[in-house]
């Protein structure tokens, strides 16, 4: 029991030391001191409902992802057979479900077809994307294979993070995280953000925008009832435009589609004073751009954003410079989004906000001044009860005690971690439970006593027998503590973090530190009689 | 220096001689409680009801005008929104409902979540908003799916573990504690309709945790007691070991009580009902450490042989073959 050799008192202080070190700059952090430069290092940060701002979970739905892929896939079957030499003729086209079935007038294409579809099938990737049937000898059936749907949705959520990451950058918010969650979810965390429903309205929408020319043939009264000509389609007017509530007729082709932009501001037009969107088209779309204009002088076209129409203007004159003009009702706010959101490119696929915390700064720092002096006074109480109980084993507890929290504030610092609301609870907690290992073994050390034993006799009994019970209790805490860091979420798995590093360092300082100080003492002293 | 000694030297408490009693009572409670948490059902928060909550602080008020609001936000049809002072007196909490129906629909709380505020901040000035927690019913269902599993997983691995570490008695005897502990804080959120978060299942957890330090303590002097005391019969035992621990248990109930009271009294209202949970927990897990986890191991026959090496038959031979019977 005395004997602490001098390897073993190194290792302890330089273990205790070192993580209680690394909690300095999260305690200047919090306390708002300066550290000198040599003195910097890893802070622990401070969850949201602290620091305040806003956590947001999305979600895709995997289906949307099939249907555009069948959507697309249609489109290539009739490029692809349409512009075979010579050309292959198809009819009855459906999609069904997960399926693609149309019937080949001659079946004798039938070995033609096949290998015009070839690359579709295959795809680029390493997994055939579709499997292509053959029923009564002429109808083609080709079906979404699952791992080439589940490439296709892997590969729409990373593009729909990389999306989302830089709408949120161009708002300028500081240190945002944004990750993956799963097959569909994206978690995206703002700190010091105060209006989410800004931030909801910039994720929310897929920002697809298009150039389709209006119908001119289209009976007013036809559109009003949603009647569209043949190759036209229907499109509503948007809520916040001039004209909600009405409809217009488009051309479903020969548009020009809003992914071939190099820029997009929010701006003001000098003569209306109006708020606008001022966008560029890259060389190619400018191209296109270009050639749509001068071909449909004075003739109206619709823009279209997420399938709703925001206005439908007139080509005065060819627009050959790569640049236009977007106007119909926008606000600062609402054209300053749609820029961005022009900017950062189209989702592929919709978000749905599906969970959302926000604290206001203001309740995180009062939380933070709240706990912290719940939790000094606590700790106070519990070092006073500890002295006035234990004497000087009383004051080794209330050592290890300080130690203890330094090394939990130092670990987590060092390992990354968040502090959150539910966390400082799990502080507290874990300075009461840290004390019962002291408790232990004092009580211990006391009935020791009371049965006769010597000094150093008792001592180390008081250690031994306690350590036991010290050990099946922290074992089945942290099983506790592991379980709800598996199940729990958010702020919540905070309290497990610190419910868990608490319990390893607890053993370490009011076991084995209390132990050497008390050794030291007795070896130094030789007392003959204690007062535990 | 005289030492404050909160439990008197050598106490010899009979509190096994009331275990019949207590248990009969801890049962009926145990049913009382499952029985509230059937009817009564228990008040789920945004965590595990889905729907929306916001905090708002009226900046130019003493108080929250809560009856108007409560008028105002019943106009927009969502049911009675449940409306509660939190923290400050012109702090409040306002809870809405997901509409029935809407649990499939992943948008629908965030919609709610944009009219409530809308309207509170059409109708009232200088309002600020403190925070805001919007929860679809999927998530929702998720999270309280996961909750039941982190709840009996707990449970059955610390059983498991004293088993391995004890005996299979003990296993059994710190899985009812844990069950009645579990049980009892339901029955009282149940019957007191407190709100039911995430918050409140670490609660739990923490209280398991903690429940278990004491069904331990306690359990290893009776380990001890069994090996040193052959012959004392067990109820004797049992009370010997809690009597032995007794100034323990007393001793750190009352740091953690102490630890915790500044937290309950005036720390974040955010964290009320975590630590109020916790508090109480204390007292029903070292109650249960006593009355239900010690007296179970009388029923389950747990005899001083429970601990000694059984004689395995070349333990046998070879003692015949030293020749001693």
């Amino acid at each position: 029991m005395l004997d602490f050799p001098l390897w073993k008192r190194i290792t302890l202080w330089v273990i205790t030391l070192g993580f209680a070190f690394a909690a300095l700059p999260s305690i200047a952090g919090l306390a708002g001191l300066d550290l000198p430069d040599s003195l910097e290092g890893p802070e622990i940060n401070l969850g949201l409902d602290l620091a305040g701002g806003s956590h947001i979970l999305l979600e895709a739905d995997p289906s949307q992802v099939a249907e555009q892929r069948l959507e697309s896939a249609e489109e290539s079957v009739r490029d692809l057979l349409a512009n075979a030499e010579p050309r292959i003729a198809i009819g009855d086209l459906s999609t069904l479900d997960n399926q693609l079935s149309f019937m080949l007038e001659n079946p004798s294409d039938i070995d033609r077809a096949r290998e015009e579809l070839r690359d579709l099938i295959n795809g680029t990737g390493l997994v055939a994307e579709w499997r292509l049937d053959v029923v009564d000898g002429n109808r083609m059936v080709l079906t979404q294979t699952e791992q080439g749907l589940d490439e296709a949705v892997e590969g729409a959520m990373e593009s729909a993070t990389e999306v989302v990451r830089r709408r949120i950058d161009a708002l300028g918010t500081r240190e945002p995280t944004i990750i993956r969650q799963g097959d569909s979810r994206i978690v995206v965390q703002v700190p010091g953000l105060e209006d989410p429903d800004a931030l909801k309205a910039l994720l929310g929408e897929t920002a697809e925008l298009e150039f389709k020319l209006v119908d001119a043939n289209a009976l007013p009264s036809d559109v009003a009832q949603g009647i569209a000509n043949p190759g036209s389609e229907i499109v509503p007017y948007a809520e916040d435009s001039d004209f909600a509530g009405q409809f217009e007729a488009v051309r479903r082709l020969g548009g020009i589609r809003g992914d071939r932009l190099t820029g997009a501001q929010q701006g003001v037009n000098p003569q209306t004073n109006e708020t606008v969107v001022n966008i560029q088209f890259d060389p190619q779309g400018g191209a296109r751009f270009a050639q749509l204009s001068t071909e449909n002088v004075g003739r109206r076209f619709a823009i279209i954003l997420d399938d709703h129409v925001i206005s439908a203007p007139n080509f005065n004159e060819p627009i050959l410079g790569g640049a236009a003009q977007i106007s119909g009702g926008f606000t600062t706010e609402t054209a300053n989004n749609l820029a961005i959101q022009l900017r950062s490119g189209a989702l592929p696929v919709d978000l749905t906000v599906i969970e959302e915390r926000t604290v206001g700064p203001d309740l995180g720092r009062d939380s933070i001044v709240k706990g912290g002096i719940a939790m000094a006074v606590g700790s106070l109480l519990v070092i006073a009860l500890m002295i006035a109980s234990y004497g000087r084993f009383g004051v080794y507890a209330t050592g290890a005690l300080v130690l203890n929290v330094l090394m939990i504030l130092g670990i987590m610092a060092l390992i990354n971690s968040t502090l959150t609301l539910p966390g400082i609870a799990g502080f507290v907690l874990t300075i009461g439970a840290a004390v019962d290992a002291n408790v232990l073994i004092n009580e211990r050390i006391r009935e020791e006593r009371k049965r006769g034993r010597r000094v150093v006799a008792a001592v180390e009994n008081g250690y031994k027998e306690a350590s036991r019970a010290i050990y099946d209790a922290n074992i089945t805490n942290f099983i506790a503590g592991a379980l709800l860091l598996g199940f729990g979420s958010g702020p919540v798995r905070g309290f497990a973090v610190v419910l868990i590093i608490g319990l390893i360092t607890t053993v370490f300082t009011a076991v084995f530190i209390t132990r050497m100080w008390v050794a030291g003492w007795l070896r130094a002293k030789r007392p003959t009689e204690i007062t535990v | 220096m005289r030492l404050l000694k909160l439990v008197p030297e050598d106490t010899n408490i009979k509190f096994l001689k009331w275990r019949m009693p207590f248990y009969v009572v801890s049962i009926l409670l145990i049913i009382a409680s499952w029985g509230l948490v059937l009817t009564q059902g228990l008040n789920f928060g945004v965590d595990f009801a889905g729907g929306q909550e916001v905090r708002v602080t009226f900046e130019d008020r003493e108080t929250a005008p809560i009856p108007e609001l409560r008028e105002r936000l019943g106009t927009l049809g969502f049911g009675e929104p449940a409306i509660q002072r939190f923290g400050d007196a012109n702090s409040v909490s306002i809870r809405i409902q997901l509409p029935e129906g809407a649990e499939e629909e992943p948008g629908a709380a965030n919609a709610i979540g944009e009219q409530v505020v809308s309207q509170i901040q059409s109708e009232f000035e200088n309002v600020r908003r403190d925070a805001n927690e919007t929860v679809s019913g999927k998530v929702a269902g998720e999270f309280r799916e996961r909750s039941v599993w982190a709840l009996l997983g707990a449970m059955l691995a610390i059983s498991l573990y004293i088993w391995v570490r004890f005996e299979w008695q003990f296993g059994v005897g710190a899985l009812f504690a844990l069950f009645h502990d579990v049980s009892l804080t339901l029955g009282m959120f149940a019957l007191f309709q407190m709100e039911f978060s995430l918050q409140i299942i670490a609660a739990i957890l923490a209280i398991i945790g903690y429940s278990l330090n004491d069904t331990i303590v306690v359990y290893d002097r009776i380990r001890e007691n069994l090996k040193k005391y052959r012959k004392m019969p067990l109820p004797e035992l049992l009370d010997l070991s809690v009597n032995e621990t007794l100034a323990r248990t007393v001793m750190t109930s009352l740091t953690l009580l102490i630890a915790l009271l500044p937290l309950l009294l005036f720390g974040p209202a955010s964290l009320f009902g975590l630590v109020a949970a916790i508090t109480v927990g204390i007292f029903i897990g070292t109650y249960s450490s006593v009355y239900m986890a010690a007296p179970i191991l009388i029923w389950l026959g747990v005899t001083s042989d429970s601990f000694v090496p059984q004689e395995t038959v070349a333990d046998l031979q070879d003692r015949k073959a030293r020749g001693e019977t």
